[in-house]
């Protein structure tokens, strides 16, 4: 599984829908709370498991808010190759949400920070995720945002997300986060 | 100049004894208590013994110590069984140092003085000639103890080599310990570290000002990189580089009027020049590629930099004043962090082969590559003002470490070994 797709399903589970869809539309209705249907591994079976039918006076519900998140189920994270600033197609779908999101709401503003794994100089690093978030500014904007709505910064090697020194590390800090600001 | 050392010092009668005792025990000892990993054998290393000081021990300072890892850090020296109770008033026993396999000798005496500062006093003779080279004194403070120990060791080695010593010179570099990063200044063997700034977020890329004032460095403190300076002594600082994108990359020229620095304010990283309060901003790089990584030549009107614009990450050099860029590295697919030696005459920086990050050296008149590292993380190179040694970054049993190294690579010495992770040397120039 691609990371794009890993990271899909998680996001998809923690919203309670069941299985891993191939598209996502951002109109998408969130699925009603009902703890007495209780789908398999949610979020409000876990917080009442063990208790039974009879829970009473001191049970408590988990509710997500994150599925009121327009953007939420897609991903927030785009992976590049080593050495790479070049775009992957499987994140297309990613960008032309964001893109379509910052086009409808001029006032949305985001930043984008690229990142590197951890091999080589911590200058040429800075200057390599710069390049990255710069690859997903561009790509924004061609596809409806503002310049004005986007900055690209980065942090190079200095904020990797998984700490490992093998591929399967370097693999997700190769990478550039959109984040709201 | 004076003579070098064979000449100076009889090379003739050296070894006769070095096996068995320069190589042996105490040797070790000397070195385990002050943390200086030494590897590596130099051809034409000078023995020298270096004695207790007298009263050093009540100074709470090893000034032997530091003295004797200084001159074998250098390279240059090698130090054979120092045991010996006298100090600069001394007369050695020549033979007795001979048959040791020295052929200079140090000692001297660190004296409490009634207002509480110490008499640091040394003396050099030549063991083969049998006479005083050189001596001398300095009062100071208990918290320049190290210093004068560091000046001691200049003495010695400009005395015996010719060369300006960089002992007592400082270094900068950032310390990490979980999330906490610390850009410190210490002495140029890593010790005595005085903390500089104090963050939560990383701090990368110190560079001293030429007249060691000053440090410029990139903070991300504010959420992305900004080139800030700091006024060393007052601890005084100001943003200099804050556009829109990332900032980074600060090097002084050498007159200490202008910073080059790297910023991504007009869509991708480019190399400009700025005044050092951040006024007079102009554009000296023009690719659709990645320049960064600027570094001026002694002379000021060259500034030698990375670009990836033939397709992977090669070092260049463009007039100062702006103009078209030439490549000069030619070997591998990846050539980086470029550090112009003070002679202007060789440049060290960081090769990748097969995944192995190595620092090597440019000759840039001859073209001749040498690697200088035995290691394959390494980062940040950076000359010593005499040019005769380079620090630089590297990892050690899964640790950042400093290293230094000389020239030919045939003398490494491990710094600060202290457990925590010791990144972005930069070493700072002549003069404190």
């Amino acid at each position: 599984m691609t990371p794009f797709r890993t990271s899909l399903c998680a996001a998809l589970v923690s919203a309670w829908l069941v299985g891993c869809g191939s598209s996502v539309k951002l109109d998408d209705a969130a699925p009603v709370v009902d703890a007495k249907a209780n789908p398999a591994g949610s979020n409000a079976a876990n917080a009442n498991a063990g208790r039974g039918v009879n829970s009473g006076q001191s049970s408590v519900t988990t509710v997500d808010a994150s599925k009121n998140d327009a953007m939420a189920g897609i991903g927030r994270v785009v992976y590049f190759d080593y050495d790479s600033y070049a775009l992957k197609d499987e994140f297309r779908p990613l960008i032309e949400s964001y893109a379509r999101a910052l086009s409808a709401a001029k006032t949305k503003k985001m930043v984008i920070e690229g990142h590197t794994d951890e091999r080589g100089g911590r200058e040429y690093n800075l200057a390599l995720g710069q390049r990255r978030a710069e690859a997903v500014a561009k790509s924004l904007m061609l596809l409806g945002a503002s310049d004005s709505q986007l900055e690209a910064v980065s942090f190079g090697k200095e904020r990797p997300a998984n700490d490992g020194h093998d591929e399967a590390a370097w693999a997700k800090n190769r990478r550039a986060e959109l984040k709201d600001r | 100049m004076s003579n070098p050392p064979e000449t100076q010092l009889c090379p003739s009668r050296r070894r006769w004894l070095a096996g068995a005792l320069a190589a042996g025990a105490l040797h070790g000892v000397a070195r385990a208590q002050f943390r200086v990993e030494i590897s590596g054998v130099g051809a034409t290393q000078l023995p020298v013994g270096v004695t207790k000081f007298r009263e050093e021990d009540r100074s709470g300072q090893s000034i032997s110590g530091i003295v004797r890892a200084d001159l074998e850090r250098s390279g240059v020296f090698r130090i054979v069984d120092s045991n010996g109770d006298f100090d600069e008033t001394s007369r050695p026993a020549y033979p007795e140092w001979r048959g040791r396999g020295a052929d200079a000798l140090v000692a001297g005496s660190a004296a409490r003085l009634s207002d509480g500062r110490f008499d640091v006093r040394y003396k050099l003779w030549d063991v083969v000639r049998g006479n005083e080279l050189s001596g001398g004194a300095v009062a100071v403070v208990s918290a320049d103890l190290r210093l004068a120990a560091h000046r001691v060791s200049d003495a010695v080695y400009e005395k015996l080599t010719g060369d300006k010593g960089v002992f007592s010179t400082r270094i900068a570099y950032v310390t990490r310990v979980a999330n906490r990063y610390t850009l410190r200044i210490a002495d140029a063997d890593g010790e005595g570290g005085q903390v500089a700034l104090n963050s939560t977020q990383p701090i990368i890329s110190p560079a001293w000002s030429p007249d060691g004032r000053a440090l410029a460095y990139v903070s991300f403190e504010s959420g992305k990189a900004v080139v800030w300076a700091q006024d060393v002594l007052t601890g005084e600082r100001r943003a200099i580089a804050n556009f829109r994108g990332s900032n980074s990359a600060p090097a002084w020229s050498p007159d200490g009027s202008t910073l080059a620095v790297t910023l991504s304010r007009d869509g991708i990283s480019q190399v400009y020049l700025m005044d050092p309060k951040g006024g007079n901003l102009r554009r000296i790089t023009q690719s659709s590629a990645i320049d960064t990584e600027p570094a001026f030549a002694p002379d000021g009107k060259t500034i030698y930099f990375v670009s990836d614009r033939g397709g992977s990450p090669q070092i260049y050099r463009v007039a100062a004043g702006g103009g078209n860029p030439e490549r000069i590295t030619f070997n591998g697919s990846y050539n980086i962090s470029p550090a112009v030696s003070p002679d202007g005459r060789t440049i060290a920086y960081v090769n990748r082969n097969g995944g192995e990050f190595k620092v090597m050296t440019l000759d840039l008149a001859g073209g001749a590559v040498r690697t200088v590292s035995d290691t394959v993380e390494d980062e940040s190179p950076s000359f010593a003002p005499n040019g005769k040694l380079i620090i630089y970054a590297t990892r050690s049993q899964g640790r950042d470490v400093l290293m230094t190294t000389t020239l030919d690579g045939r003398i490494r010495a491990k710094l600060l070994t202290t457990g925590e992770d010791v990144r972005e040397p930069i070493w700072g120039p002549f003069g404190r």
